[in-house]
């Protein structure tokens, strides 16, 4: 059950969110619209970019043009992040002398990074360099948020625009929401973050002597100004292994709060910029509820699933009971300053959002408990979403609502004055399928193998979860993990790599021409005939649509795991 | 797509710059500035000398010590250069089995004591390097500690309640005792309370 300190948290988490959401949404819009205030503090330095890379930053990209710089962009940075792990023993800024990273882990980190899922199969404090944590993972934090931003800019001027050829910039979009959006919000909660505890130095790793006469060795590094990043551009790649887990990442329930709240700013901001870009903000705002409500109702089940804690502790005389003076509830894999309401919601929050960083190992989690992360995922990423992604996705649903509800009452589809037609319903299609496809098809790949069977760590059917979980956080791009599979093998390594890669971009690409083919055509007036897509009716659609697509690709998986394992714990108690 | 070429590079490499160099190497400074002992990872020293870092958990097994939570770093606990859980799952046999033996070494270095078992005390919190306890698991240890130290059990009580931290304004997070401090405190305590 919710406690009521759990109900109050959050409640207070939703109050300020939805305080925050409006005016960072109307800044997100003036910057991408050219004309934030921000734009002529920044004008020089952006002057100088376009200059070197020889962009006229008036000059308008058509959808496929749009398209294939994101991808040359993005493989740069694959590239980059792969170069720098295997040269790294030989660059500067190693003081612990990392090895170089095996050429499998490192394609697997590099497709990672730059596909914002932050899918990690080694240590951070074991394998990475400070030089390739700042150039090439911090560097990945930023530029894989902005391309999920874009990507949502040009499919929100689709609709907004009238018989337009382009659908904007992309090397000027790209700039502004690094420079404008992440950039500046990052420098403020980084330094946040470091007046509670966060580390950032450049240090050896520092020896101490215990009480006991033991020498405790603590990992140290520049981790705030990548912590900073790895929340607001919901990358959720951990600086140490036990990610926000660790007191060095998240060593106040201070920091958590603000943590989580990070997650979802910008997702959330977006749905008020897209609600403006069209010209009707109640068509953001019906969005954003669709979200939130969904959201809620997993917060909620994963809190009450884990405070009901293990029936096996009580056996052993374990006292598992919430009260004044102990969180109670199921306590394997957490930590003591955010106990189980935090940790519940943080839970919810991150597989909600593609953010994937834990305060809480999600392997640990009771069956149902655990089995809310995983349905989250497998909605497709689309309450609140990652940043940009989450949005993207969502509007996809949308426009798969009104195609379905335009059958049954018999209409041409309509979406934000825009005829709904066979080109972008073929669009919708590819982008909602492919990363069940994905999913499904690697967990049945690595279950059927000895290599995927190798990787499995907790018996029974939790194993099989492990494996599902590995695949639905990779085609989803989120990022966070069922962590005992080990997974840094050459076999995980790269089909997860696949996994990601297409997760991302065979959804981005059909996006893309989708926003080129809608920004090409006339935007209708409202009749007596349009269906409304901002009242409650449409907002019910809209769930209804994101569930059951999520539920039919995803119950016969889900019931051969995580429902299977619950059964078998409470037999008998 | 050549067109594209000359801005995709430069762009990588402008941008990878600034938020690869630039935006870190700022943060280390305004933290060397404005919060040198945050950014360093807060330090205790005793005696001139580092102790640990109030935020990492320490092994503690001495009886006159107050105990943190189970941690499973590898090769050994409280390993704070390779953090990580346990990830058991919930219905593996070795976690039942870890529990058990850890509700066991309680049971045997407090005898007496037949309360249940604070959950935090016997399973491996997320990090491995979790440097609280609830306060309910303070005072399930409380007998135990002033036992070691020949002290009235009020005088160990009196201290873990000093030590305990409420929610952070008054609701985030949980209740709790920083092991580490707590016990630097019991080091602390004059020789003349010792009965």
């Amino acid at each position: 059950m919710m406690t009521p300190h759990a109900w109050l948290l959050l409640g207070l988490y939703l109050l300020v969110l939805f305080v925050l959401v409006k005016p960072l949404g109307i800044y997100i819009a003036n910057v991408v619209e050219g004309r934030s205030w921000a734009l002529r503090l920044g004008s020089p330095i952006e002057a100088v970019i376009y200059r070197l890379g020889g962009v006229r930053k008036e000059s308008k990209m058509g959808w496929l043009q749009y398209a294939l710089a994101l991808l040359l962009f993005n493989a740069l940075g694959v590239f980059a992040v792969y170069a720098l792990q295997r040269l790294q023993l030989w660059l500067p800024l190693n003081p612990q002398q990392m090895a170089n990273v095996s050429p499998d882990s490192a394609f697997n980190t590099a497709v990672s990074f730059v596909t914002n899922t932050n899918w990690q199969g080694y240590a951070g404090e074991t394998t990475m360099s400070y030089l390739t944590q700042m150039l090439a993972l911090t560097v990945q934090n930023f530029l894989s948020a902005a391309t999920g931003i874009v990507v949502v800019i040009a499919l929100i001027r689709g609709f907004a625009r009238h018989t337009a050829q382009d659908i904007g910039n992309v090397w000027v979009d790209l700039t502004r929401v690094t420079l404008y959006v992440l950039l500046p919000l990052s420098l403020v909660f980084a330094v946040f973050l470091m007046s509670q505890g966060v580390i950032q130095n450049l240090a050896a790793y520092q020896d101490v002597t215990t009480l006991e006469n033991a020498t405790q060795t603590l990992a140290m590094g520049p981790v705030a100004s990548q912590e900073a990043i790895k929340m607001v551009g919901t990358n959720g790649g951990g600086f140490f292994n036990a990610n926000s887990a660790h007191p060095f990442e998240n060593p106040t329930p201070l920091t958590n709060f603000f943590q989580m709240l990070a997650i979802f700013l910008i997702p959330g901001a977006l749905c008020h910029a897209f609600g403006r870009m069209v010209g009707d903000i109640r068509q953001g705002w019906a969005v954003l509820a669709a979200m939130t409500i969904i959201f809620v109702v997993a917060a909620v089940a994963t809190i009450a699933f884990e405070q009901q804690g293990n029936p096996l502790f009580a056996a052993a005389g374990v006292d598992q009971t919430a009260s004044a003076i102990q969180a109670g509830g199921n306590m394997e894999g957490k930590e003591t300053r955010f106990g189980i309401a935090d940790s519940g919601l943080f839970a919810a929050i991150t597989t909600a959002a593609s953010c994937g960083a834990v305060i809480a190992m999600h392997d640990s989690f009771t069956p149902l408990g655990g089995m809310v992360p995983l349905v989250m995922m497998q909605l497709g990423e689309v309450v609140f979403g990652g940043v940009g992604s989450g949005l993207y996705g969502m509007l996809v649903f949308a426009i798969m609502a009104v195609f379905i509800a335009g059958l049954m009452i018999g209409r041409t589809p309509e979406y934000l004055g825009k005829k709904i037609e066979a080109y972008e319903m073929k669009m919708t299609s590819i982008a909602i399928l492919v990363t069940p496809l994905l999913v499904l098809g690697g967990t049945a790949v690595a279950v059927m193998t000895a290599s995927g069977q190798a990787g499995i760590f907790n018996p029974g059917p939790h194993g099989f979860s492990e494996v599902l979980y590995a695949f639905t956080s990779a085609g989803n791009n989120n990022g966070s993990a069922f962590a005992g599979l080990s997974a840094n093998t050459p076999f995980y390594n790269v089909l997860l790599a696949i996994a990601m890669w297409f997760g991302r971009f065979a959804v981005i690409v059909p996006v893309l021409a989708m926003a080129g083919s809608l920004a090409a055509k006339k935007r209708l007036a409202t009749t007596a005939g349009t269906l409304p897509t901002h009242g409650p009716l449409f907002v019910t659609l809209l769930i209804g649509t994101v569930l059951l697509i999520g539920l039919l690709n995803y119950v016969p998986a889900l019931a051969l795991g995580p429902v299977v394992e619950h059964l078998m714990l409470w037999a008998g108690h | 797509m050549k067109t594209l070429i000359r801005p995709a590079v430069t762009l990588f490499i402008l941008l990878s710059i600034v938020t690869g160099l630039i935006y870190p190497l700022l943060v280390t400074g305004i933290g060397q500035a404005l919060f040198p002992k945050q950014a360093a990872g807060s330090l205790i020293e005793r005696d001139g000398k580092p102790v640990g870092s109030r935020l990492i958990g320490q092994n503690f097994t001495d009886p006159k010590y107050f105990w943190g939570r189970p941690s499973a770093t590898s090769p050994y606990p409280n390993n704070a250069a390779a953090s990580s859980g346990s990830n058991l799952g919930p219905l593996n046999p070795a976690l039942k089995e870890a529990v058990e033996s850890r509700v066991k070494t309680l049971r045997e270095a407090d005898p007496g004591n037949t309360a249940p078992v604070p959950v935090d005390l016997v399973t491996a919190s997320a990090s491995g390097l979790d440097p609280h306890i609830g306060p309910a698991a303070a005072e399930y240890q409380v007998a135990r500690v002033a036992r070691a130290r020949g002290l009235a059990p009020e005088i160990v009580r009196n201290l873990a309640t000093q030590q305990t931290e409420d929610r952070q304004w008054g609701v985030f997070g949980e209740p709790r005792v920083n092991v580490l401090e707590l016990n630097l405190a019991l080091d602390q305590l004059p020789a003349e309370q010792k009965p």
